[in-house]
């Protein structure tokens, strides 16, 4: 199955034979349709280095590298690299699971929309689109409706910018995982360390949940499943900020990949501790940039979710939406409010507690999942 | 973002005070705002329905249309009725005739049980009991060392023979530790057990195998108040499954309007026990239906404010802070030691929130800027002690040095030390038992006796916002007050919340 393709650090000698790989790949590339990499991979002709190129190109080199035959410094650097593709097994369960899709009454998907946690505006907005798109088409049985309706929800979903910034250049990239208690933050971690990792990369984490009884010790785990390198903090309740910058320096000194940085659950309305996050934020940003900040929301979450993602926003520079616990009874429907509010693209979705439980979050494939 | 439901309502009734009855049309324009009120404080929609149409036919009985304010009279139905779904009066455990007692937690992944359990723990030893954890959740990755360390934390045994993360049966670790706590003569077990999905049918059977074996005098469901419409299928869910006899709610310290509690209420038909309001293990007290009831239709929970003012406000403090008042010897020292207190309390924002007839403010309070506090700090503390505790000597050039000395200018420095002076006199009249009148500040009903205050509040008068001003009267109130009294001056603030009064 076709992977999804970022850069990485090259490590070792092998700089040569990646030219034809990654041509290989980026036929690949058109296949897996979701990637935005389809973007700046601007056509099949071009071959693998020259995607690099383009890619690498716009921002400063990060260190002086000897001069390559035709190709800028950066690339001796860079190597496409395929992850492995996720997919959301469990996946979410339909609208209609309980209430039947009725044809001949609209209004009553106002209702259903409402009880998946769309909201009240939302929900209206979307029955008034679909009734308008119908009355056009002149759709009237239940399928086309439908279709219309997985439209409607997944146009206003998609986004350009919702897979992981991996693939500017700037290594190590920096991801800031941010959210309210029991969210599933760790387990996102987790899971994500361990992707990034049978895509060798090399991942290191900042346990900067240095707050909850023995948080240090879970991601720990996680960290072991996910052969990852743990950053822990060296006195108990050492600030997380120290944490965090601890983390990415000590990535940097071992040339990895990657760093992401695990963060006590706050509540957004608690200033303090979003004090406290922005002092992370900060802190990690003197060594390097932040990728991604995530923020992980629980898809049971009601209509206070849009209140944290837009306080999260707010502070932290909430990059994606991490949608956790999709395999409930839960839709996350807030998610449609949260991005047509404050546009944060909902990047990933978790499925469960395993460590291969997640997805790249699809529109088109979560509308029609809520629909089918 | 959302005005809150009185605001609406005040907004729908202002055609209707002249005509002094409710026609069946006014009424249903006012059922429709509190079902989407009710709807945006995520109470499940079928349980949104049954209610409106509960409210519809006591609004549409005689009892209405002979009220002298109608529109009072249904916001008052609302209120009784979502207090009585919320389980009217508060709910109290069941203890097992002979110890030990088991109570078991169960709910969703996250819903902040292994939290809860040591708060529970540290609640009953509070109260003479001797209880024991037992760490049942042997799936999520170091559930059992978070719970041994919560147990240390409250100074409670924990049972955990099995080391977790996917090893050992958590039915025969619940199974041993109601002998364990026969042998050492615990009185009250407390189970955690790990988070499952309602439809996890395996993990469902688990959570009814775990129930059989330690048989419990309390199945507690454990939801977070952030939980949207799911709220419903969940709560069935658990009914079904474990046969709950009640519902413990979690994270009310965040802002959600925690309308799931109505929800679960409704359809599990049983009591909410507790509350779980905040990060440190004594942040829990029982459940309280009616400041729920208030909570949902956002309208302001004063109780609740009093009371996490009172958990942060040094009682001796505030008495020899009302001493000083009294003699006149309140200094800049003070106010800055006041400002702290308040400062321990949270954002002034979330604070004032809580307070009823703050939704009429909103707006304001949107632009209230917390960070005045800091340069009001920064001026004081850039002051001598003897400026502090004598303004009165502060001249031109004094003023001109603190001026520099935190990075404001000389306007600001006399703006802070005018108003510290009326605050001071306010304070006076205060302390004295008098109600000072404040200018630009909204006579509401109920609230008159929350009326003087801090100096801060003068200027803010400008940009619109009272804020400091209630709050920190609050405070004092709530110093002063015992608990008892001070609820009975909370439905004097209900009472005005609903912005109908006047």
């Amino acid at each position: 199955m076709a992977g999804f393709l970022f850069w990485k650090k090259k490590r070792g000698a092998e700089v040569e034979p990646e030219a034809e790989i990654e041509a290989e790949v980026a036929a690949e590339v058109f296949e897996a349709v979701e990637t935005p990499e389809v973007d700046f991979v601007a056509g099949p002709s071009l071959s693998g280095q020259t995607q690099i190129a383009q890619d690498a190109t716009p921002k400063p080199a990060p260190e002086p590298a000897p001069a390559q035959a035709k190709e800028p410094a950066a690339v001796e650097q860079l190597v496409a690299v395929e992850l492995p593709k996720r997919s959301a097994k469990k996946g979410i369960r339909s609208l209609f699971s309980r209430v039947k899709f009725n044809p001949d009454n609209l209004d009553e998907l106002e209702d259903i929309l409402i009880q998946a946690d769309f909201g009240l505006d939302a929900s209206t907005a979307i029955v008034e689109e679909v009734k308008s798109r119908a009355k056009k088409a002149g759709a009237t049985d239940e399928q086309e409706l439908k279709g219309i309706l997985a439209a409607v929800i997944a146009e206003n979903l998609e986004r350009e910018d919702k897979a992981l910034n991996l693939s500017d250049g700037k290594l190590p990239y920096v991801f800031l995982v941010v959210g309210v208690n029991g969210v599933g933050k760790t387990t996102t971690i987790g899971k994500l360390a361990n992707w990034l990792n049978e895509g060798e990369w090399s991942v290191f984490i900042g346990a900067a949940d240095t707050f909850r009884a023995a948080a240090v010790e879970q991601v720990a785990t996680w960290a072991t499943r996910a052969s990852a390198t743990l950053i822990r903090p060296k006195v108990e309740g050492q600030d997380p900020a120290s944490v965090a910058f601890e983390a990415v320096e000590a990535a940097i000194k071992a040339d990895a990949d990657i760093v992401i940085i695990d963060t006590a659950g706050r509540l957004q309305n608690k200033v303090d501790l979003m004090g406290e996050l922005e002092k992370i934020r900060r802190v990690i940003e003197k060594q390097a940039q932040i990728s991604e900040v995530l923020l992980v929301l629980d898809a049971t979450t009601g209509q206070n979710g849009l209140a944290q993602a837009k306080a999260f926003a707010e502070i932290a520079k909430v990059t994606g939406v991490v949608l956790t616990k999709l395999d409930g009874t839960a839709k996350g429907g807030i998610v449609y409010s949260i991005q047509r509010h404050l546009g944060i693209p909902v990047k990933l979705v978790g499925v469960g507690e395993g460590i291969n439980d997640f997805a790249f979050f699809d529109a088109t494939e979560f509308a029609r999942g809520l629909v089918s | 973002m959302f005005g809150n439901l009185s605001d609406r309502l005040v907004e729908t009734f202002k055609n209707l005070r002249s005509k002094g009855k409710l026609s069946p049309s006014d009424i249903d324009a006012t059922l429709r705002e509190i079902r989407r009120a009710l709807l945006e404080a995520d109470v499940a929609l079928d349980v949104v329905k049954d209610f409106v149409s509960a409210v519809r036919e006591r609004a549409l009985g005689d009892e209405v249309s002979k009220a002298l304010n109608p529109a009072q009279q249904v916001v008052q139905i609302v209120n009784e009725e979502l207090v009585t779904i919320l389980g009217g009066a508060q709910h109290k455990l069941n203890f097992a005739k002979k110890p030990p007692t088991v109570i078991m937690l169960a709910g969703l992944q996250g819903s902040g049980k292994t939290t809860l359990a040591g708060k529970l723990a540290k609640w009953l030893k509070d109260q003479g009991q001797t209880p024991i954890l037992v760490a049942a959740d042997l799936q999520r990755p170091n559930a059992v060392n978070q719970l041994q360390v919560v147990g240390e934390r409250v100074g409670v045994a924990v049972f955990a023979p099995e080391p977790g993360n996917g090893v050992g049966n958590p039915v025969k670790v619940a199974k041993d530790s109601i002998k364990h706590a026969e042998q050492k003569m615990f009185s009250v077990v407390i189970v955690d057990t790990a988070g499952r999905l309602g439809i996890d049918e395996e993990l469902m059977q688990q959570a009814k195998d775990i129930r059989d074996a330690v048989n419990p005098d309390e199945v507690l469901f454990v939801i977070d108040s952030m939980v949207g419409q799911d709220a419903v299928n969940v709560a069935k869910a658990f009914d079904e499954g474990v046969g709950i006899t009640g519902s413990v709610l979690t994270k009310l310290d965040g802002d959600a309007r925690g309308g799931a509690a109505l929800s679960v209420a409704s359809v599990t038909g049983k009591p909410i026990v507790f509350a779980s309001n905040g990060e440190g293990m004594d942040a829990f007290e029982p459940f309280y239906p009616d400041r729920m009831a208030s909570r949902i239709l956002d309208m302001g929970d004063i109780l609740t404010l009093i009371e996490q003012t009172q958990r942060n406000f040094d009682e001796a403090e505030a008495r020899e802070m009302a001493e000083k008042l009294a003699k006149d010897t309140f200094t800049l020292e003070d106010f800055l030691d006041q400002m702290q207190q308040l400062r321990k309390m949270g954002s002034l924002k979330s604070m004032l929130a809580m307070m009823p007839g703050a939704g009429q403010m909103r707006k304001q309070l949107d632009n209230f800027d917390e960070k005045e506090i800091d340069r009001t700090e920064a001026i004081i503390r850039s002051m001598t002690p003897a400026e502090r505790r004598q303004p009165k000597i502060l001249n031109g050039s004094r003023r001109a040095r603190i001026a520099k000395g935190s990075g404001m200018t000389v306007t600001d420095v006399n703006s802070l030390v005018n108003r510290f002076e009326q605050a001071a006199k306010m304070m006076k009249t205060v302390a004295r038992g008098g109600v000072p009148q404040m200018p630009g500040m909204p006579n509401l009903s109920g609230m008159g006796g929350i009326g003087g205050g801090k100096g801060k509040s003068k200027d803010k008068g400008k940009k619109g916002s009272k804020s400091g001003n209630p709050a920190k009267r609050a405070a004092e109130e709530a110093a002063r007050l015992g608990l008892g009294s001070a609820s009975g001056d909370a439905d004097a603030g209900s009472g005005s919340a609903f912005g109908l009064g006047k």
